[in-house]
């Protein structure tokens, strides 16, 4: 009798621990954003995002940093979607289900598992040195448009698959082509889905620091980038560089840096999950 | 007409498939050829067997060790966090959690894994060591406790996530089989449920590893610049991600012995990964064809 109240006694107590410890994460989460928000909010102001980087802490702002920011995310988008898409359709609606379809397979799982730093060592000696772009936005585009393909791949084929067969054969009846077929009922279908696995995929790259960091982005960029061959800083470097210093003052601003680098991760996140729920509740093939 | 438009979109289709191959062919033949010079110069036995990593100071040694030892120092302290914490939120998501919870949790827990990692290294470097100072004796500003734990609560979500997927995918007759013997949950849990789900939660393990290893920002931000050849985790240690990052913030001239160190390095890095990506990929098919 003991024994069965022993055993329901663990039972109920590990029920605690479990919620303990998925708060704890949460929770973690939290301090972390408040401890943050302490740290940086009171430094943001509008001198903060308009101002070209400083020696002086108090003079220092973003300006370059988030232009950089952008430039990357929208060069990356142009250059990682199209190929992306291209070859997400490829695998699905074309690619015949034989020895090198599997081996593209494997090999987009074995790209996704690479580190990023590697990606930097890729693009440092390719893109930088071979193509001979140098630290330029190009270049680090191209090499986050690479880290992130596998992600776009992978998210277009699961948003492909989710579409019914009956779609494609009634367009085939109609005497639509294969690319017909493909572009004008199936890649609509399956959009939701491609356009979450996109943002993700972007909202990741706006993130990354060490490949920019390896292909020779700068921390003290003094001018805005107007052209995409421009050399480039973006928020995550700065963050790193101010973080890296001993004063106390650089530390705040890289939390005010930081505060706005999350702002735009939470915000393309919160689009993507939004966009998933909404194609999850419209599907009901 | 119309069929050649068709071909020759399919072409351009799998071009784009193709660029995916020529990325693997290129990482492989950028690590090859830039660490071919390194090899060249320094032999493989003082690459392995030296235990001093100086290559900028002007007494160089290429000892590998040191770097290994601050990468693996911080991979474990990570996966020792992660781990356990991973697998109990796993089963108690899986097994325990009312469904609402489970739908309101996991979003906030995918939060957890799309902060930037530039982000974990502000957090280990400014909350967790000035923390862990006040009762850990002899811990540096940068060390490698703080930069791994922070590292662990990062991949909390891989383990978890994973792990909950392996779990939830055991048949429900188990269970059932279970309960009917007088289990309880707790012992249905982890007696019949999470052995089952075993290879699924190792699956998770490796990718946590995998991931800990390759991680950049978090180290070279909190663990330091300093390759010690050295287990105790209070000291500040260099891993190989934050070695490359260290060298790249300086100007490197290609060609040069630095410029490559930081391929020997790469290479070495890669294939730690690679080897457990893969272990990962032949337990996920071997599992997979148990449950089929």
């Amino acid at each position: 009798m003991s024994n069965v109240k022993r055993n329901r006694n663990i039972d109920t107590a590990f029920k605690y621990v479990g919620i303990f410890f998925t708060l704890f994460g949460i929770a973690v989460l939290f301090v972390f954003i408040i401890n943050i928000l302490i740290d940086g909010l009171t430094r943001i102001n509008w001198e903060f995002l308009t101002n070209l980087p400083s020696r002086r802490a108090s003079k220092a702002g973003i300006l370059t940093a988030w232009t950089g920011t952008a430039w990357i995310l929208a060069l990356t988008a142009l250059i990682a979607i199209p190929i992306g898409v291209a070859a997400g359709i490829y695998l699905q609606e074309y690619g015949r289900k034989n020895r090198i379809a599997r081996i593209i397979e494997l090999n987009i799982a074995n790209l996704a598992g690479v580190p990023s730093i590697i990606y930097g060592l890729l693009g440092l000696e390719i893109f930088v040195r071979l193509m001979n772009l140098g630290g330029s936005l190009l270049a680090g585009a191209l090499t986050l448009s690479l880290l992130i393909l596998p992600v776009i791949i992978v998210a277009t084929r699961e948003a492909l698959k989710a579409v019914p067969n009956s779609l494609r054969e009634a367009s085939y009846g109609m005497g639509a082509t294969k690319w017909q077929t493909v572009w004008h009922q199936v890649l609509p279908a399956a959009s939701g889905g491609i356009l979450t696995g996109i943002i993700l995929a972007l909202s990741r790259a706006v993130g990354e620091t060490a490949p920019l960091i390896v292909i020779g982005a700068l921390a003290y960029v003094p001018f805005v980038a107007d052209s995409p061959l421009d050399e480039f800083t973006v928020l995550p470097i700065q963050i790193f560089n101010w973080v890296s210093r001993p004063q106390e003052e650089f530390l705040v601003n890289g939390a005010a840096a930081i505060i706005i680098l999350l702002l735009i991760t939470f915000v393309m996140n919160g689009i993507a999950v939004y966009l998933r729920n909404k194609w999850q509740k419209k599907i009901s093939w | 007409m119309k069929r050649s438009a068709e071909k020759g979109i399919e072409f351009g289709l799998a071009f784009s498939g193709l660029i995916t191959i020529l990325t693997t062919i290129g990482i492989i033949w950028v690590l090859i050829s830039e660490s071919w010079g390194f090899f060249r110069e320094v032999p493989l036995s003082d690459f392995l067997f030296d235990t001093e990593w100086t290559p900028l100071f002007s007494q160089k040694h290429y000892g590998i060790l040191p770097l290994l030892s601050g990468t693996f120092l911080t991979t474990i302290i990570a996966i020792i966090t992660a781990v356990p914490i991973g697998i109990i939120i796993a089963v108690y998501l899986s097994e325990y959690a009312h469904k609402r919870f489970r739908r309101n949790v996991k979003p906030l827990l995918e939060i957890l894994a799309a902060v930037p990692t530039v982000v974990y290294g502000f957090f280990a470097l400014t909350v967790v060591t000035p923390f862990l100072q006040t009762f850990v004796p002899g811990l540096g500003s940068f060390n490698a406790l703080s930069a791994g734990l922070v590292m662990g609560i990062m991949i909390i979500p891989v383990i978890s996530s994973l792990s909950e997927d392996a779990l939830y995918a055991v048949p429900k007759s188990l269970r059932e089989a279970s309960y009917g013997m007088g289990a309880t949950k707790f012992q249905t849990s982890f007696k019949v449920v999470v052995p089952a789900a075993s290879s699924g939660i190792l699956v998770s393990i490796i990718l946590g590893v995998a991931r800990a290893i390759g991680e950049t920002m978090v180290v070279a931000i909190a663990a330091g610049q300093q390759p010690t050849l050295t287990l105790d985790p209070r000291q500040a240690v260099e891993t190989i991600t934050a070695y490359i990052v260290q060298v790249s913030l300086g100007d490197v001239q290609h060609g040069s012995m630095e410029y490559k160190t930081i391929f020997a390095a790469g290479i070495t890095l890669f294939i730690f990964t690679f080897l457990l990506n893969n272990i990962s990929f032949w337990i996920k098919k071997k599992y997979q064809e148990k449950y089929e």
